[in-house]
């Protein structure tokens, strides 16, 4: 009798607690109609946004339509692009220039779009270099990348590029502290010896050029995001920190040891002043600026020697830290300039500061230490509310412009929606699996187009077919526009997703460049027709002057070129029509195959090992009679005399 | 109207392709030939080389030197018709306009002709029987192009033109006649 008695309410638990997860499954899966209807975009349709995401380890930024998932085009940023030469050819390879010689891969974090008063504008979009520190800027009229700047006196290039309201600056800070200048010390000196730099990229905003205005020498921490103030805020910039244990080693347990670490508040009109007043110092830091030139269709490095530094001891107000629990790890503006939401990635709460709080604080002195000469403000005078019941692993924070943020929780590998100003969580949406940054469109402007959220996920395990032990990671697509989070569509990504920035379609498809103007094509090596097609010999080096279009190449027939020669293929596409380029490719060529762009000019460079006869060919399916497009090079032995001829 | 008809298309051919969904095309003015779209004129070229017709040069073809000529020359006789009232003139301004239009829809015709049937014998894509003439005017499939053919502004300005002539000669006329009936 007692058994039957227990049995009842176990098995009305174990029925409930199925209904339970069957809801909980109804309400994560889409599967519906409704959810279908609303990431269908209809064939020759086009998507509401352009989407951005970083290739995290691929060093890539790839571009997909919002919200139909769709990949519309991989832009080669930091890694070599042998599908198109990007990084190979003697007209790209400058852009991978540092200090260190030429790499050919990094690891790319946070795309960035320009703004304008607030609000995203479609000019550019720019992206970090994690290893090899570096900031990149993607020309959004070409899709091309357009610029890159080794950042100095820096670690490790986490925390960057985040751009001031007017994109007056993109920040950046070191991930990793070291010697500053670097010198040969033993690791174990690190609080005597180690730094970390702030730096503040200044943006030309005539061409977008980029140049280290000034760089801030910050306690020896490791820096990890940041975002620039808006509104009441514009003028600062927030930089978390953590390791403020300052340990060398083992730094999961050591440097999670503080109860709260800081956010470095930067006041960077009042640096502007110290920097007019002669406050900075000219640091000896060897750095590489790499220039495209769209005219010349080459880039240019030009190497850097020094920096100028600031040093917060000789400015004071230049700093304040806002003690922050437990690691942060993201932290977030919200459209009014008045919240700072810091994602304490091992707090078991979101830690929510107030601009006006702290300016008050300041006012008053509100101090309770000072850490390497930094005012330390009392966390509760600065401290506008804390969200409970977060999720675990709280990152980072984009907004709706509707008064809601949304938290991202690794642990709990959750999207939570919370109400500003009275911190309450509203609802919660898991995520499939362990998300790291979530995105909405202009979700870090003044401007938020709160209509989807992007989850950025790091672990797919069963949501795909799968492909053995490496799987792909993916981006999950969420309706933010009604009360309750709707989950849209799945769909992977090319390398990590790490953090990606969104823009309204409009603002960017009436603008783009269909093709590059022969008349203006200032390559050296361009030519702007057939009749101006040559080979040239200078010692070694043959430099052949050719041209692609439809459907030949011309010269199509070379001879007189050695085995031990150096063979330039300068290849200069005459199309003027939008959407056809050419390709080539040589029999045993080392480098890369090129893709040329319309009015574009591209080097291929070959040396030639064996004698022969050597075909080359278009690569890109350019028109009916593509298969037509080819030619050959004849190669004689060394010394050879072979008459130099073409045609 | 007449002196207007220099500053717009006399005439507009427009092509459209699977290829080209945004469509090209040609328009000739009383001087030159430009493409639709900045590069439409060369691009065009580049597609007729597949079937061997002659690229389209503006400085080869001579009447484009010519035509100002006779449109500066029927304004200024429309002008001395227009200051001495004199019917005559007026009907001969008609007549010289008549012949001028059938004359240039002709030779339009023959270059068109030309283009269309002068091919190069050597040229990649060769369909027997096929000509590649665009229509004088209204539309025709040439393979995968569709070519619409129809006056632009210009032409409809030249038209325009000789219909309000005609018409002022019509009225010019009865009204005489009417003077002579009364007398």
């Amino acid at each position: 009798m007692l058994k039957k008695n227990l049995l009842a309410p176990f098995i009305f638990s174990v029925m409930l607690s199925i209904v339970f997860i069957g809801c909980a499954d109804n309400g994560s899966k889409p599967g519906t109609s409704d959810a279908a209807e609303k990431v269908y975009v209809a064939p020759g349709e086009y998507d509401e946004f352009y989407s951005f995401m970083s290739g995290g380890f691929s060093g890539q930024v790839t571009v997909y339509g919002l919200p139909s998932g769709r990949l519309f085009k991989v832009i080669p940023v930091f890694s070599q692009f042998p599908e198109n030469g990007y990084g190979y050819t003697p007209e790209t390879r400058p852009m991978l220039q540092t200090s260190y010689g030429e790499i050919p891969w990094d690891d790319a974090h946070h795309p960035e779009l320009s703004q304008t008063n607030g609000e995203v504008d479609g000019r550019w979009l720019f992206i970090n270099a994690n290893n090899t520190p570096r900031v990149a800027r993607i020309d959004l009229t070409t899709f091309e990348t357009e610029e890159i700047l080794e950042i100095p006196n820096s670690g490790g290039n986490h925390g960057s590029p985040f751009t001031t309201m007017n994109t007056e600056y993109i920040v950046a800070s070191t991930r990793f502290s070291v010697p500053i200048p670097q010198k040969d010390v033993p690791i174990s000196s690190y609080k005597e010896n180690f730094q970390g730099t702030l730096s503040f990229i200044k943006i030309n905003p005539d061409n977008g050029h980029m140049d280290i205005a000034f760089q801030i020498l910050v306690p020896g921490f490791d820096y990890d995001l940041a975002h620039a103030g808006k509104g009441p805020s514009h003028g600062w910039a927030f930089f978390t920190s953590y390791n403020s244990e300052q340990a060398n080693t083992l730094l999961e347990i050591n440097a999670s040891q503080n109860d709260k670490d800081f956010i470095a508040a930067v006041n960077w009109k009042l640096a502007e002043e110290y920097v007019k007043q002669g406050k900075g110092k000219e640091y000896k830091s060897e750095y590489y600026s790499n220039r495209y030139n769209n005219e010349t269709h080459t880039a240019v490095s030009e190497k850097r020697e020094k920096v100028l530094i600031l040093d917060p001891a000789d400015c004071p107000g230049l700093i304040y830290y806002l003690p922050t629990p437990k690691s942060p790890h993201g932290v977030d503006v919200d459209p009014s300039g008045e919240y700072i939401v810091a994602g304490g990635k091992l707090a078991t709460v979101i830690p929510v500061h107030s601009f006006s709080k702290m300016i008050k604080a300041i006012e008053n002195k509100d101090f309770i230490s000072d850490m390497y000469g930094i005012p330390v403000i009392k966390y509760e005078s600065v401290i506008a509310g804390e969200v409970e019941n977060c999720g675990l692993g709280p990152l980072h924070t984009e907004f709706d412009g509707n008064g809601y943020a949304y938290t991202s929780a690794f642990i709990s590998s959750e999207v939570v929606k919370w109400k500003l100003g009275t911190w309450e969580v509203v609802d919660r949406i898991p995520s499939y699996y362990s998300i790291g940054h979530l995105m909405i469109p202009g979700g870090d402007s003044q401007k938020p187009f709160g209509k989807y959220l992007v989850s950025l996920n790091k672990i797919t395990k069963d949501r795909y077919l799968p492909t053995g032990p490496e799987l792909c990671q993916s981006a999950q697509l969420i309706d933010i526009s009604g009360d309750k989070m709707k989950l849209l569509l799945d769909f992977p990504t090319i390398g990590e997703p790490h953090y990606a920035q969104a823009i309204p379609a409009e603002k960017l498809m009436n603008k783009q460049v269909k093709i590059f103007e022969l008349e203006k094509n200032k390559h050296p090596y361009g030519v702007k027709s057939e009749k101006e097609t040559k080979v040239e010999r200078k010692g070694n080096d043959v430099h052949i002057y050719m041209t692609t279009t439809r459907t030949h190449f011309k010269p199509d027939n070379i001879e007189g070129v050695n085995v031990g020669d150096k063979v330039y293929f300068h290849i200069t596409n005459l199309e003027q029509d939008w959407d056809i380029p050419h390709g080539f490719a040589v029999k045993g060529m080392r480098t890369a195959e090129l893709l040329i762009m319309p009015g574009q000019t591209r080097t291929a460079v070959w040396e030639p090992q064996r004698e022969g006869v050597y075909p080359f060919y278009c690569t890109d399916f350019c028109s009916a009679l593509h298969q037509e497009m080819q030619g050959y090079i004849r190669i004689s032995g060394k010394n050879s005399n072979t008459k130099l001829s073409f045609n | 109207m007449l002196a207007a008809s220099y500053f717009f298309p006399i005439w507009t051919i427009d092509l459209n392709a699977p290829q080209y969904p945004e469509g090209m095309g040609l328009r000739i003015w009383a001087d030159e030939i430009r493409g639709a779209g900045e590069h439409d004129l060369n691009n065009l070229n580049k597609l007729n080389h597949y079937i061997g017709m002659k690229e389209i040069d503006p400085d080869a073809i001579p009447e484009l030197k010519i035509i100002p000529f006779i449109i500066l020359f029927m304004v200024l006789f429309g002008a001395v018709v227009f200051i001495t009232k004199n019917k005559k003139l007026l009907l001969a301004w008609n007549i010289i306009l008549i012949l001028f239009l059938l004359i240039g829809l002709y030779d339009f015709y023959m270059w068109e002709y030309d283009y269309g049937h002068d091919l190069n014998p050597n040229a990649p894509i060769k369909v027997p029987g096929m000509a590649y003439q665009p229509p004088l005017i209204g539309s025709k499939q040439l393979l995968n192009i569709n070519a619409v053919s129809l006056p632009g502004i210009g032409g409809i300005l030249i038209f325009l033109s000789l219909a309000s002539a005609s018409f002022s000669y019509g009225v010019e006329y009865i009204k005489s006649k009417r003077v002579k009936n009364v007398k």
